[in-house]
């Protein structure tokens, strides 16, 4: 998963706050300054999880403090799905 | 205790006016479209168009019309929404902007917001519930959390303005809308500057309207005009409608501090319970209006209109035609009722009356109560079916709840 899936997958999920360009330079602006709160990250890993199939830990979500972070547990996960079928 | 914590607990007798109205409303979105239409008296009873209810026994609704959530709502609270949040949050930013008052520039815990609710987010909660059912827990979304919530609206309100002061719900259906605002008025008098108050409600949906028809007490005309006649000897019962009032109401002294426009005072308040199921003795409604009178230190002399609680159900408008007779003698004051024009709006009616009863007070006109044509009781009842034009000083304000539940509100002018 890229960026760009992302940041359509959050806008999709979870809405954009006032003033910000999720179309930017967004990679390492902590969700927080996105205006994305805990509940709004459950929503779209819940949804990354649902349509991809994969199972995101609790802990790493929480963990998850930027896009660059996220994407990082996400294609982990991904790719150990690909590997393991 | 702390004398610290003393002072922050003791009990003021704070004076609280309105300074703020949003409406949501089925005959007006906004404050001064929906004022308009009331005093015109044009009613925004449809056929429903949220959903298809021509296989239910009720098919008209009030529905506030030409709302586009996009249009009112931040791109973030969109889908963390149910369409009733959003007619309160649209309410809540007229009323505060109405106010001029701006919680980012009050000391951080001094305004709060304090609302009436029923059941939370209707539609929402039924669109997950289904994707629970049909698809799995996967497809439910996380906001299903609070977007349901009854709370919800004084939550977004309060996280939407900064509002960190006191909070709060209450839910004792049609009664709530007064019920919430005197809660608010506590808190003014415990040393709160501003509440943000009142009840926006709303569930035209299938799963709210099965919910209402289990009361018994919807009406299943199909007339629009027809449809919601309280005091009528056609009453059939009610229509339901969404939408409602968000009021500001500040201590007198703040208010005049910062030079607020002041729409009149809260005065007097009185809630009461009727007999258990199975028990004589008369509903508390009289009691109610009694109460909030004594307390407002005023006489049924004074009052200038009544805002009904104008059930539609027969034997409840006999009720209340019993109470106002018993207070103010046959046709002893004018009465009305322009819910005739909205339906009944669970926690959102009362609130919604008493924006009435304080635009009655500015401009001196009475609201009508429309489609009423032949009243069971011409005789005691002075009811105000044209707008009626005069000073209004006093006006108190009826409301009862399914459930037992009746409150009283009076209304004053501000001095």
């Amino acid at each position: 998963m890229n960026l760009k899936e992302l940041t359509t997958l959050l806008r999709e999920c979870a809405g954009v706050g006032e003033g910000i360009d999720l179309d930017g330079d967004v990679l390492d602006v902590p969700f927080d300054d996105l205006g994305y709160d805990s509940l709004a990250i459950l929503q779209v890993t819940g949804v990354i999880e649902r349509d991809y199939q994969i199972q995101l830990s609790d802990d790493t979500v929480a963990e998850a403090s930027t896009p660059r972070v996220l994407l990082e547990f996400i294609n982990e996960c991904l790719s150990s799905a690909k590997a393991a079928a | 205790m702390t004398s610290e914590l003393l002072e922050r607990t003791a009990v003021r007798s704070a004076t609280a006016v309105f300074t703020g109205i949003g409406v949501t409303a089925p005959n007006g979105l906004g404050t001064q479209a929906w004022w308009e239409a009331t005093v015109a008296g044009e009613s925004g009873i449809r056929p429903v168009s949220r959903f298809d209810a021509s296989g239910y026994p009720a098919t008209l609704a009030g529905e506030v019309p030409g709302f586009e959530a996009e249009e009112h709502i931040p791109s973030r609270l969109l889908p963390q929404t149910d369409h009733m949040t959003r007619l309160a949050l649209t309410a809540a930013k007229e009323a505060l902007e109405d106010s001029g008052a701006d919680p980012a520039e009050m000391p951080q815990y001094s305004a709060g917001a304090v609302t009436a609710a029923s059941a939370g987010g209707f539609e929402f909660g039924q669109r997950e519930l289904q994707a629970l059912w049909s698809k799995g827990g996967q497809y439910v979304s996380a906001y299903q959390s609070y977007a349901w919530f009854y709370a919800v609206n004084t939550g977004q309100i309060s996280i939407r303005h900064g509002l960190r002061g006191p909070s709060g719900v209450l839910v004792t259906e049609q009664a709530g809308g007064l019920d919430a605002v005197a809660q608010a008025r506590r808190q003014l008098r415990k040393g709160s500057k501003l509440i943000v108050t009142g009840g926006v409600d709303g569930a035209v949906c299938p799963w709210g309207w099965t919910a209402q028809l289990a009361g018994g007490r919807m009406s299943s005309v199909a007339d629009p005009a027809r449809a919601f006649l309280p005091f009528d000897s056609e009453a059939s019962g009610y229509v339901a409608g969404e939408g409602g009032a968000i009021l500001v109401l500040e201590d007198a002294e703040a208010a005049r501090e910062r030079g607020a426009r002041i729409y009149g005072q809260l005065s007097g308040y009185a809630a009461t319970f009727d007999p258990g199921p199975g028990r004589e003795g008369e509903p508390g409604l009289r009691r109610a209006a009694e109460l909030a009178l004594a307390e407002a230190g005023l006489s049924t002399g004074d009052v200038d209109v009544v805002f009904a609680d104008a059930s539609g159900v027969p034997e409840l408008d006999r009720q209340e035609e019993a109470a106002l007779t018993a207070l103010f003698g046959p046709r002893g004051v004018p009465v009305t009722a322009p819910k005739t024009m909205t339906g009944r709006l669970s926690a959102g009616g009362a609130s919604l009356d008493l924006a009435a009863a304080l635009l009655s007070i500015r401009d001196a006109v009475i609201p009508p109560t429309v489609n009423v044509t032949s009243p069971v009781a011409a005789d005691a009842l002075d009811l105000v079916t044209e707008a009626r034009r005069g000073p209004v000083r006093t006006a108190l304000v009826l409301a009862r709840g399914t459930g037992g539940f009746n409150a009283a509100a009076v209304v004053t002018a501000a001095n």
